[in-house]
C-alpha cells in the first residue's frame, strides 16, 4: 500500500448546473502536513473542501481518509474537524458546551469530557472562558474556540475554510502564528482554504494553487514563487510584470525575443517548446528589474522614462514607460531610487532573465 | 422653531393613532360597568352585574371550554405540521415543492367564509357529524400558514454552517435537528404557536359553519347571544377577554421575550 496519506482525492469531479466546480482533481495530503488550497473565489477550493468533509458528494472519483474509502460516507462518520469562515459556534451553548459537543457525540464519559475540554481551552489560551456564550466573545476568541472544538475530538484531519477572513488585519497575523504553532505541536494534518496568497505562503508546507476547478500547481511555497508551472500561478502568486513579446531565434544555448523594438536574450532552458516567430508572454518580477543611469552598457532591457514612484516602506516601486507605451514595474530596496531616478528622467533597464518565465501567449 | 412645530405635530399624530386604536376597547370597557340593560355610552350608573351574568351564563362557560379545547388541538397540530412542512420546504429540494408551499399558504388569501362553507358541504356530503374533530381540522388549515411563516423565517436565520459544524463533530441528521435546529427554532416556534392560538381562539367566520350546539366556541356563543339580547353582558365579556389577552402577552413578554417571539430582534 505504501505511504499512508491522511487524505487522498482521486479523479474527483463535481459540477453545479452542468458547470464543473471541481474538475478531475487528484490530491494527496501527507500525515501531519499543512496543505493549503489557494485560489481566487470560484476556483473550486471550497467545493473541494466540502467534498472531503462529506457535505457534498462527487459525481466521479474517490476520496480516502487514512486509506479508508469515504466517498459516500456522511460527514458525521468521517472523523474530521472543521473550522468555518464565520466560526459557526452554537449560539445556544456555552463555550465549554461547544467544545464538548463532539465528545458527547462520541459518548465519551462525562469526567473525561470535562478534562479534555479544559485541556483544549488551555491549548487555545482561553481556559477561563468556558462559561461564556459565543456572543460574549471577540472574533479572535470565537476563532480559537472553533479551533478547540475541531481539535478536541482528535480528528484524522482538520479542515479550515477561510478561518481568518472575518478577523481584522492586525489580529490576523497573530492568529496565523498561533495556528501554525498549535498545528505543529499537535502534529495534525491540516487542509486550509484561502484566497490570500500571503497567508498561504506564510503558513503552508505545501500549496495547491487552484483555478477553474483544477489544481494548477502543487508545491512548496518557495517553489511556487520561483518556479511557477503555469502563467496563472506566475500572475497569482506575488507581483509580476507581464510582457507580451515575440520569439526571434531559438538555438541550443539561448533564445532571443523582441518587444517594442528591443531585443533581449535568455537561456534556452527558459524557452523550451518555443519556435522562432511564436508569440509569448514574458513574466518577470519587479525585484528582478534594476534601473540604471541612462546609457549604462549593462542595461540589457532597453531604455525607458520614469513614470511614477510608489513608496512601500521597505522598498520603492518605480514604474517606467517604454517608448511604445508599455509600463513595467521595477522594485528597489530602500528609498534612494526616488531621488536617483526622478520622474520624467531617462533610465536604462536591466533584467535578471534567469529569474524570468516565458509562457505561450493565450 | 420649525423643528419644534414638527415635533408637536408628530406627537399629535402618534396620540391620534393611539386613541384611534384604543378607543373601541375603551368604550367597551366603560360600557361594561353600566347599570342598565342597554348598550349606552357613557353609562348612567355603575354596576358589576353584567360581569356576573357573563361569568355565569352557561353558553359562555361551555363556549370558553370548547374554544380552549379546539385552540389547544388546532395550534398544537398546526405547530407540528407547520414546522415539518417549513423544514422540508426550506432545507430540501423535491418536485412539487412550490405547489405544496402555495397550497399550504393559500388559506392566507382564501376568505374564511369560503373555507367554512366548503367544510360544511364536505361534512354533510360524507355524513360527518359536527364534532370537535371537524372544528379542529378547519382551524388547523386556517392557522397553518402563520405557523409555517414564523418557523420558515426562523429557519432562514439559522446559519447552515451550524448544522454542518454539528455534523462534522459526529452528529447524525436527527441529532442535528434535535440538538441544534430545534433549540434555535424555539423562539420562532413559540411565536408561531402564539399567533396560531390567538387566531384559532378568536376565529368566528369559518367556525360558525362547522360548529353545532354542542361544539360552539366562545365567538360563536357570543354571536348567538347578541342575536337575542342587547344588554352590556357582551361588553363585560369583551372586557374580560381584553384583560386576559393583556395578561397573557405580558406573561409571554416576561418569560419568553416578545421581541424574540416576533423575530424583531436581529438574528445575530
Amino acid at each position: 500500500m505504501g505511504e499512508t496519506f491522511s487524505v487522498s482525492v482521486e479523479g474527483v469531479l463535481k459540477s453545479f448546473d452542468g458547470t464543473p466546480a471541481v474538475n478531475d482533481v487528484s490530491l494527496k495530503v501527507r500525515k501531519g502536513e499543512f496543505l493549503t488550497l489557494l485560489g481566487p473565489s470560484g476556483c473550486g477550493k471550497t467545493t473541494l473542501l466540502n467534498l472531503i468533509a462529506g457535505f457534498l458528494q462527487p459525481e466521479r472519483g474517490e476520496i480516502f481518509i487514512e486509506n479508508e474509502l469515504v466517498t459516500h460516507t456522511p460527514p458525521y462518520l468521517r472523523s474530521i474537524g472543521m473550522v468555518f469562515q464565520n466560526y459557526a459556534l452554537f449560539p445556544h451553548m456555552t463555550v465549554a458546551q461547544n467544545v464538548a459537543f463532539g465528545l458527547k457525540m462520541r459518548k465519551v464519559p462525562a469526567p473525561k469530557i470535562a478534562k479534555r475540554v479544559a485541556d483544549a481551552l488551555e491549548m487555545v489560551r482561553l481556559p477561563h472562558l468556558g462559561a461564556r456564550t459565543p456572543r460574549q466573545l471577540s472574533g479572535g476568541q470565537q476563532q480559537r474556540v472553533a479551533l478547540a472544538r475541531a481539535l478536541v475530538i482528535n480528528p484524522k484531519v482538520v479542515l479550515l475554510d477561510e478561518p481568518f477572513s472575518a478577523i481584522d488585519k492586525n489580529l490576523r497575523a497573530e492568529m496565523q502564528v498561533e495556528l501554525k504553532q498549535i498545528q505543529k505541536r499537535v502534529g495534525i494534518t491540516t487542509l486550509f482554504v484561502t484566497h490570500d496568497q500571503s497567508e498561504a505562503l506564510s503558513l503552508s508546507d505545501r500549496i495547491a494553487v487552484m483555478s477553474h476547478g483544477r489544481i494548477e500547481q502543487l508545491s512548496e511555497p518557495a517553489q511556487l514563487y520561483r518556479n511557477p508551472a503555469t502563467s496563472f500561478v506566475a500572475s497569482f502568486i506575488g507581483d509580476i510584470n507581464k510582457l507580451p513579446c515575440r520569439l526571434v531565434s531559438v538555438s541550443d544555448a539561448e533564445a532571443a525575443f523582441e518587444f517594442g523594438g528591443i531585443q533581449a536574450r535568455l537561456a534556452a532552458s527558459h524557452a523550451e517548446g518555443f519556435s522562432p516567430g511564436s508569440e509569448a508572454v514574458l513574466y518577470v518580477r519587479p525585484e528582478e528589474l534594476t534601473l540604471l543611469d541612462a546609457g549604462d552598457p549593462a542595461a540589457n532591457f532597453g531604455a525607458a522614462t520614469v513614470d511614477t514612484h510608489v513608496y512601500q516602506g521597505t522598498h520603492v516601486d518605480v514604474y517606467v514607460r517604454y517608448d511604445d507605451g508599455r509600463v513595467l514595474r521595477a522594485r528597489h530596496p530602500g528609498f534612494e531610487a526616488i531621488e536617483r531616478f526622478p520622474a520624467g528622467g531617462r533610465v536604462g533597464v536591466s533584467a535578471n532573465l534567469e529569474r524570468a518565465f516565458l509562457f505561450p501567449a493565450s | 422653531m420649525r423643528d419644534k412645530a414638527l415635533r408637536v405635530l408628530y406627537g399629535l399624530l402618534i396620540a391620534a393613532t393611539l386613541v384611534y386604536v384604543a378607543l373601541p376597547s375603551f368604550v367597551v370597557v366603560i360600557t361594561a360597568f353600566s347599570d342598565k340593560a342597554l348598550l349606552m355610552f357613557p353609562p348612567s350608573g355603575f354596576s358589576l352585574k353584567w360581569f356576573e351574568r357573563a361569568i355565569t351564563y352557561e353558553d359562555f362557560r361551555k363556549g370558553l371550554a370548547n374554544g380552549l379545547i379546539v385552540t389547544a388541538w388546532a395550534s398544537g397540530i398546526a405547530l407540528v405540521c407547520g414546522t415539518l412542512a417549513a423544514f422540508a420546504i426550506e432545507r430540501f429540494e423535491f418536485s412539487g415543492k412550490r405547489v405544496l408551499e402555495s397550497v399550504l399558504l393559500s388559506p392566507l388569501v382564501i376568505p374564511h367564509f369560503t373555507l367554512g362553507v366548503a367544510m360544511l358541504i364536505l361534512a354533510s356530503e360524507f355524513n360527518i357529524a359536527r364534532t370537535f374533530s371537524l372544528v379542529v381540522v378547519c382551524h388547523v388549515i386556517l392557522v397553518l400558514p402563520f405557523v409555517m411563516r414564523a418557523v420558515y423565517v426562523s429557519l432562514k436565520n439559522i446559519d447552515p454552517a451550524l448544522e454542518r459544524a454539528a455534523a462534522s463533530l459526529g452528529a447524525s441528521p436527527l441529532t442535528v435537528f434535535l440538538r441544534i435546529d430545534l433549540p434555535l427554532l424555539a423562539p420562532g416556534l413559540a411565536g408561531g404557536w402564539l399567533f396560531a392560538a390567538i387566531l384559532s381562539f378568536n376565529e368566528f367566520t369559518a367556525t360558525l359553519f362547522v360548529t353545532g350546539q354542542r361544539t360552539q366556541t366562545l365567538p360563536v356563543a357570543m354571536y348567538t347571544y347578541v342575536r337575542e339580547y342587547a344588554d352590556p353582558t357582551m361588553a363585560a365579556l369583551s372586557s374580560m377577554l381584553i384583560a386576559a389577552t393583556v395578561l397573557f402577552l405580558v406573561a409571554a413578554n416576561r418569560w419568553l421575550g416578545l421581541e424574540r417571539i416576533l423575530s424583531i430582534e436581529h438574528a445575530r
